[in-house]
């Protein structure tokens, strides 16, 4: 493995603004020694547990944010040969049909890039201090936790 | 000598404030818990052990883990992110 030779770049940001996925890619891809690319955005859907939703507003832990986000990526690079890998999360108010989150992986083979990835969401879904309060046709609503994404985690320990 | 908790989210709603400083001493998370819902409402339903997560110093820990003077505690419910 050459592995020590190459310089994996990480990144996490926890921002108001939103994000350009084309400069995202275009950064994660630009090593030559880079052969795969698999990037992740989310964003705020209409409806939701059968209610309309107009927008959320996303609320977090400053401080344990990063340095949760910050130790999901670790925990991928140990597990993957990685070549780079970001993280971007949103908060404050988002209105319908805006990126929320976005996780992008560089490795030499997909394999490695598309399982990361999803280590990644799948972490962050459970790990990272934000939570949703959405704007719904029944009032502002706490999204609660899906035990379908603690199920999910659990796959990775 | 003194321990702050904060609030996240629907708990922080629930408790109409994002923290407050505790003087006393606790052996553990769960101490300072079972001290906050003596107080009764709303801290006995905003606390309750259900879907409760324990941050200790910006990581997430079990409710037996021990905390000390000086340490940052929030009490948050399961994250919502993504």
């Amino acid at each position: 493995m050459s592995q020590t030779q190459v310089q994996v770049q990480t990144q996490v940001q926890v921002q108001t603004a939103d994000f350009d996925m084309a400069a995202e890619y275009a950064a994660l891809s630009e090593s030559h020694q880079t052969g795969a690319v698999v990037t992740f955005v989310g964003k705020v859907r209409e409806m939701n547990e059968g209610a309309r939703v107009s927008g959320l507003t996303l609320e977090h832990y400053p401080g344990m944010t990063e340095k949760a986000l910050q130790g999901i990526v670790e925990q991928a690079q140990a597990r993957w040969p990685l070549l780079g890998c970001k993280v971007i999360h949103r908060v404050g108010a988002l209105a319908l049909g805006e990126q929320i989150v976005f996780v992008g992986v560089a490795s030499q083979h997909r394999d490695a890039a598309f399982a990361a990835c999803q280590f990644m969401m799948d972490y962050l879904k459970t790990q990272a201090p934000f939570w949703k309060k959405e704007q719904t046709t029944q009032g502002a609503v706490w999204v609660e936790a899906k035990d379908s994404d603690t199920q999910a985690a659990k796959i990775w320990d | 000598m003194s321990i702050q908790v904060l609030f996240f989210a629907k708990i922080r709603e629930q408790l109409g404030q994002e923290q407050i400083t505790v003087a006393e001493d606790f052996a553990t998370v769960e101490a300072l818990r079972l001290h906050l819902t003596a107080q009764g409402e709303p801290w006995t339903s905003a606390l309750a052990v259900n879907k409760l997560l324990v941050g200790v110093n910006h990581t997430i820990v079990p409710l037996s883990s021990a905390i000390k003077a000086g340490d940052e505690v929030a009490f948050f419910p399961p994250v919502t992110g993504g």
